[in-house]
């Protein structure tokens, strides 16, 4: 510490071996100094609070929070962060190794504080124990995960580098614990190849694009500015409902030197609104009169970086006025309650519909009939990236660099609110560090364009947790009432669900959790009668938009719950009750739908059956035993289901998919399905080197760019694998028909890329070659090329609800034991058994890490999460599971074919967290009698359950 | 170069001027919401002499810049036990690595992690200034939410621990709504000695996150003096021990249930002393 109150001070420290001398305030964050004074962009910052360990580093070998660290505590030290450890470090090494083989990184945005965290701990621990690696590990969140192949890596690493022989592996294969496979085969002409091509489909090799994620090298929304590029920073309301009026803002820039210019919704060239669906487009870039939520936009301060402080942004001349809001659904339906939007009578958003047969006739007739009311809370999606990127004008064509889960769909947005042609603008995609969902809304990407537009220079943003989670989209909070019948035989005669969601104060994806939900509500199984009504309701709260299953999720707590009183009800076991009742080939929908092969329900359910046999008794023994001994630890072991229909509710979703070999023989594959973590980088190139019948390290692949890829759709509705992939294999298909063409060759023909030339080798006649030097070169560089596209067959849904509105769904059942204190309500996970009907798994180690990362996000939603506007808008208030609260997960890989599915193989993404919080519930319920209506199950609504079911 | 100050020197800084006091900035920092940090703060971690556990005269003295870890690493009397645990469950490693102990109750938060475990070891605060050196009570150096007896130019320098309670029995648990990084629903911590017939002869009970600053359940304590140390406390904690807790329904528990669990936890860490006590008896 100087005692003079210099405005800056000279640090010096070590930084990853160089010494370095920096002058800055001397109670700067250290994350500051390292990103924007020394560009080290490996440090990452999620929260800013410690709450999330997405920044450590070691200094001087310990291993601390950045983001809490002054950069004066740090002078004199050595401080090392992941992409210097990655390159000296042994242990970094090894752990680097181990998390790419492992798949122990997705979105890859927590792996440098996960990697840095077991640096330390490997470094006087070579061969941790799992405990162990969970106590070094704990101060780093992981939203994509589940944590389980994290820990699997730290735990193996120095076994796996002690063993590892690669030298004959062209593409690495993960290394796994093994998954069960089931037998379903699919045979065809491509497929009898698909063993002999190289990381071809069905192989668990790692992730094309890990390299960069274990290293530190992977540029996310934040980590691509040019280093002068000018700050944008958002005005928000600090009142869920309010007016205001702004003071003399040119004044205010005058008056601030470094500040660039203010926007507000009068400096929109196009139209001041924005939405994901077209017709229900009603959120401003800029509030104009009113804002509608705590943390809506009203303006915004574009200025150089170095005069961006608290103080100038407090400075900023606006005056609010409080105004009544409505916070729940109740408030805003109230009689005579005033409306969030003019034109929207009784604060409704929209309604939706599925009704086959007659419901009221036959719960009445049912022989058994059971009601429940469930309630689930706003949650936040919290991946470790907040919002974050950056524009710059090109002439009369603006470009943004950010973070997204849809290119093209924001593209066309923005082209709206600049008023601009779709073509002069171009997104292209940074990594995404997860998305879930809430990265297909707009968000940060007007504020810099606009600023960027009016500017003429380049303008970065980055949201605050505190923003992100205030003005970000959430999981729509639900009220649901539940009724259902069955027969004296145990069969379902009816189900009847009415839902109400929370919207907030936007439409955002509401018309979509509107719809999805009335298909979903009944799970995969037959109902002869069966009616789903929802509404959708605004209120003064942050938009409820796209989360991992679009209300799917909340739906089953309702339906998942009351089978199991149902079956109870009935006497006959919950399993059998499921399997009984199980969806089967050639038995209509909810809405009239019919498959004929492809249902996978039951196997999922049956795959299942030995394990719920064994812990039934298991679990059965311990708690006669408990009891007997007055121990107040109880078992439970819950089972539920889950099915998801992949791509666009009744509407088209096409992707396309474009490939081109250049005259050098290289092959380049446009790969414009955004990967969030989630691997279409991987299973998509998968499927199109098998289709094109090439080991999979021939292809060079371009990532998602509006300029350079086509529109292959927005990575949601779990539909890449299925969409995508489809178009990537007729691509690969279609390029492979122009060679074979070409050389007049035999369909079972191996195809070799060579400098310059192909060369063609068919069994039956002597080896062929095309010249590619021949070959006319078009305006992309490439002498062959196609661009494929495909779109799944669906027919909408009539006024009941009645069509064909997916082409495909995908199955799940999710079997968890755990343990419940019955005297303080808490709930230990002890293990989960996951089966799943993937169709055909592409690649089995990603699914495994799809499966995991989402039976995560569902243990948060079951026991944790609760998003309340105004007082938990940080990730210390707001709780994710940490890696000591994900147990040991078993996932059985189950394929039924789909017709439809590119080698049969169906979504995945979204399935995973569907039956997992009521498969949760259950359990509880099992163990001790506690029944939990409103989650989450924290320890006291799980205790006051527990008192009032022995009351 | 690291940056070192001599003590004598930080607090004339503080005697000169209202200087906010930085120590581990792990409570610093998130408590800005992102706002710029102050040009000029007193850094406690450039005093090398507040660096150290030490056991000076008849007192263990913890320094103002010992953090977590540094506990946790080094070899302690059996008293510290409590204080220990509370420092693992101290959100987690990274923060352990930079927080102090010292931080954690100028902080003053309801639920900090420290205060039970410290509040059972009958822990003294050391305040220093230009003027001199004064020690209050840790229970009363905390007077409310985020509120201390600390004046604008005293710096708390250290934490005093008596060593005649060195071979007393602590424990101290935790109860949160996840595994890591976790604010507290409560938190309680217990101190007991027993004589050769395991009589208890002093006992202390701290219980925090139940009311604005941890408090010392002292009917409890008086009622477990004098009892044999064995299976005749399994029932000892009554509602009527709890009484003078007053928490607060928030986003993590209800206030009941708050009350409820530290009933349940309190009679856990009872019994718990009491079957080592037995299988001490019996070995």
């Amino acid at each position: 510490m100087s005692p003079a109150q210099s405005k800056s001070v000279d640090i010096a420290f070590v930084l990853n071996g160089q010494r370095v001398n920096v002058s800055v305030p001397a109670y700067t964050r250290l994350t500051d100094v390292l990103r924007d004074q020394l560009q080290q962009k490996d440090v990452k910052v999620g929260c800013n609070a410690g709450d999330c360990g997405a920044c450590s580093v070691l200094v001087d070998g310990k291993n601390v929070c950045a983001c809490l660290t002054a950069v004066e505590q740090v002078g004199g030290t050595r401080v090392d962060t992941i992409s210097g450890l990655t390159t000296t470090d042994p242990s970094a090494k090894i752990l680097s190794n181990a998390f790419l083989r492992y798949g122990a990184a997705q979105c890859g945005i927590c792996t440098p504080g996960m990697l840095v965290s077991a640096i330390a701990l490997l470094r006087t621990n070579p061969k941790p124990t799992e405990q162990e690696v969970l106590d070094a590990l704990g101060g780093v969140l992981c939203r994509c995960t589940g944590y389980r192949k994290i820990i699997d890596a730290v735990v193996n690493a120095t076994e796996l580098n002690e063993q590892q022989n690669v030298s004959d592996q062209k593409v690495p294969v993960a290394e796994s614990e093994g998954v069960g496979a089931s037998g379903a085969c699919f045979t065809s002409r491509i497929d009898a190849n698909l063993a002999q091509i190289d990381g071809g489909v069905g192989q668990p090799i790692v992730r094309l694009d890990g390299l960069e994620k274990v290293t530190g090298r992977d540029e996310f929304g934040d980590d691509v500015a040019p280093a002068d590029a000018l700050v944008c920073v958002v005005i928000r309301s600090p009142y869920h409902h309010a007016g205001f009026s702004f003071g003399d803002l040119k004044a205010y820039v005058a008056n601030h030197a470094g500040v660039t210019c203010v926007l507000t919704s009068e400096d929109i060239p196009g139209i001041n609104r924005h939405g994901v669906i077209p017709p229900f487009q009603d959120q401003p870039v800029f509030a104009e009169e009113n804002a509608r939520f705590k943390g809506e936009a009203v303006a915004a301060i574009v200025a150089r970086a170095e005069v961006l402080n608290s103080e100038l942004v407090d400075a900023f001349p606006i005056s609010w006025t409080e105004l009544n809001a409505h916070l729940t659904t109740e408030d805003a339906r109230t009689d005579g309650a005033s409306l969030v939007h003019a034109q929207k009578q009784g604060n409704v958003l929209c309604r939706g519909r599925v009704k086959k047969g007659e419901v009221d006739a036959a719960l009445r007739q049912s022989h058994c009939v059971v009601e429940g009311r469930y309630q689930t809370d706003f949650i936040e999606h919290a991946y470790i990236e907040p919002e974050a990127g950056y524009a710059k004008r090109v002439g009369d064509r603006l470009e943004v660099f950010g973070c997204t889960q849809t290119p093209h769909m924001n593209r066309d947005s923005l082209a709206d609110i600049l008023g601009l042609p779709a073509d002069a603008i171009r997104i292209a995609a940074t990594s995404t560090g997860g998305g879930f969902g809430s990265k297909l809304d707009l968000s940060y990407q007007p504020y810099i364009a606009l600023a960027a537009w009016v500017t003429k220079q380049p303008v970065r943003i980055t949201y605050t947790r505190r923003e992100s989670m205030q003005s970000t989209t959430k999981r729509h909070p639900s009220k649901m009432h539940v009724r259902i019948g069955a027969n004296a035989q145990g069969k379902l005669t009816a189900l009847d669900f009415d839902g109400e969601f929370n919207t907030g104060a936007y439409a955002s994806w509401g018309p979509t959790v509107a719809n999805r939900v009335p298909v979903h509500a009944s799970g995969p199984y037959y109902l002869p009668n069966y009616e789903a009504n929802t509404t959708a309701i605004y209120t003064h709260t942050v938009p409820a938009g796209a989360f991992r299953g679009f209300g799917v999720p909340q739906a089953a707590i309702a339906q998942e719950c009351l089978f199991d009183q149902l079956a109870d009800k009935l006497g006959i076991d919950r399993l059998k009750f499921r399997i009984d009742n199980a969806l089967d080939n050639n038995q209509e929908t909810g809405t009239g739908q019919v498959f004929s092969s492809s249902v996978g329900i039951k196997p999922c359910l049956t795959s299942l059956q030995s394990t719920w046999d064994s812990l039934s008794s298991t679990v059965s023994e311990f708690n006669r035993y408990a009891q007997a001994k007055h121990e107040p630890l109880r078992r439970g072991i819950g089972i539920a289901s889950g099915w998801y229909g992949c791509g666009n509710t009744s509407l088209p979703n096409p992707s396309c998919i474009k490939a081109g070999i250049k005259s050098d023989g290289t092959v380049c594959l446009h790969q414009g399905a955004v990967d969030i973590g989630q691997g279409s980088n991987t299973v998509i190139t998968q499927m199109f080197a098998s289709a094109l019948g090439v080991d999979i390290g021939s292809i060079t692949r371009l990532s998602s760019d509006t300029d350079i890829t086509p529109d292959a759709g927005k990575t949601s509705a779990s539909r890449q694998t299925f969409v995508s992939g489809n178009a990537a294999r007729l691509s690969g298909l279609a390029l492979r028909a122009q060679i074979l063409r070409l050389s007049n060759c035999d369909s079972t023909s191996v195809i070799e890329f060579e400098p310059n030339r192909i060369v063609i080798t068919d069994g039956n006649a002597p080896q062929q070659s095309i010249d590619l030097n021949e070959l006319r070169v078009d305006d992309d560089g490439y002498v062959l090329s196609v661009a494929e596209s495909y779109d799944p067959p669906t027919k909408a849904l009539d006024e009941n609800g009645q069509g064909q509105p997916y082409a495909i769904y995908g199955y799940a059942a999710h079997l968890v034991e755990l343990e419940v204190d019955i005297e303080l309500g808490s709930v230990k996970l002890i293990g989960f058994h996951a089966a799943h009907d993937v169709g055909k798994a592409i690649n089995p180690n990603l699914i495994e890490g799809q499966i995991q990362g989402g039976i995560a996000q569902g243990i948060g939603l079951a026991l944790m999460e609760s998003f309340i506007p105004a007082r938990t808008e940080n990730l210390h208030d707001y709780l994710i599971p940490t890696i000591g609260d994900v147990p040991p997960i078993q996932s059985i890989i189950v394929e039924v074919h789909d017709e439809h599915g590119p080698y049969g193989a169906k979504g995945l993404g979204e399935h995973v967290l569907i039956p997992t919080a009521p498969a949760i519930l259950n359990a509880i319920r099992h163990a001790c009698g506690a029944q939990i209506h409103h989650l989450p199950a924290t320890p006291d609504k799980v205790l006051s359950a527990i008192q009032g079911a022995s009351a | 170069m690291k940056n070192v100050l001599e003590l004598e020197a930080a607090l004339q800084f503080l005697a000169d001027d209202d200087v906010q006091v930085l120590s581990g900035g792990t409570d610093y920092y998130p408590a800005l919401n992102d706002a710029t940090p102050a040009s000029f703060l007193l850094n406690v971690q450039s005093l090398p002499e507040l660096r150290s556990i030490e056991l000076v005269g008849d007192d263990w003295r913890i320094g103002a810049g010992v953090t977590w870890s540094q506990l946790i690493n080094m070899p302690m009397p059996e008293c510290f036990n409590a204080l220990k645990l509370a420092a693992r469950e101290v959100g987690s490693v990274q923060i352990q690595n930079s927080a102090t102990i010292v931080g954690n109750l100028c902080n003053a938060s309801p639920a900090a992690d420290g205060v039970p475990a410290l509040l059972v070891l009958n822990a003294r605060i050391e305040l220093s200034s230009v003027n001199g050196v004064r020690v209050v009570d840790l229970s009363e150096f905390i007077t409310g939410v985020r509120s201390t007896v600390l004046r604008s130019h005293e710096l708390v320098t250290a934490i005093l621990i008596p060593n005649a309670l060195a071979s007393d029995k602590t424990e101290f648990v935790k109860l949160g709504s996840r595994t890591y990084l976790v604010i507290s629903i409560v938190m309680c911590a217990v101190r007991i000695r027993v004589d050769d017939a395991y009589r208890i002869t002093d006992a202390a009970i701290a219980v925090g996150a139940c009311s604005p600053v941890a408090k010392r359940l002292t009917e409890l304590e008086q009622l477990l003096v004098g009892r044999t140390c064995d299976a005749s406390l399994a029932n000892c904690v009554s509602a009527e021990h709890l009484s003078n807790l007053s928490p607060i329904d928030d986003v993590r528990a209800t206030a009941e249930y708050r009350l409820q669990a530290t009933r349940v936890l309190l009679q856990r860490m009872i019994n718990g002393f009491a079957d080592h006590a037995t299988t001490d008896a019996s070995a």
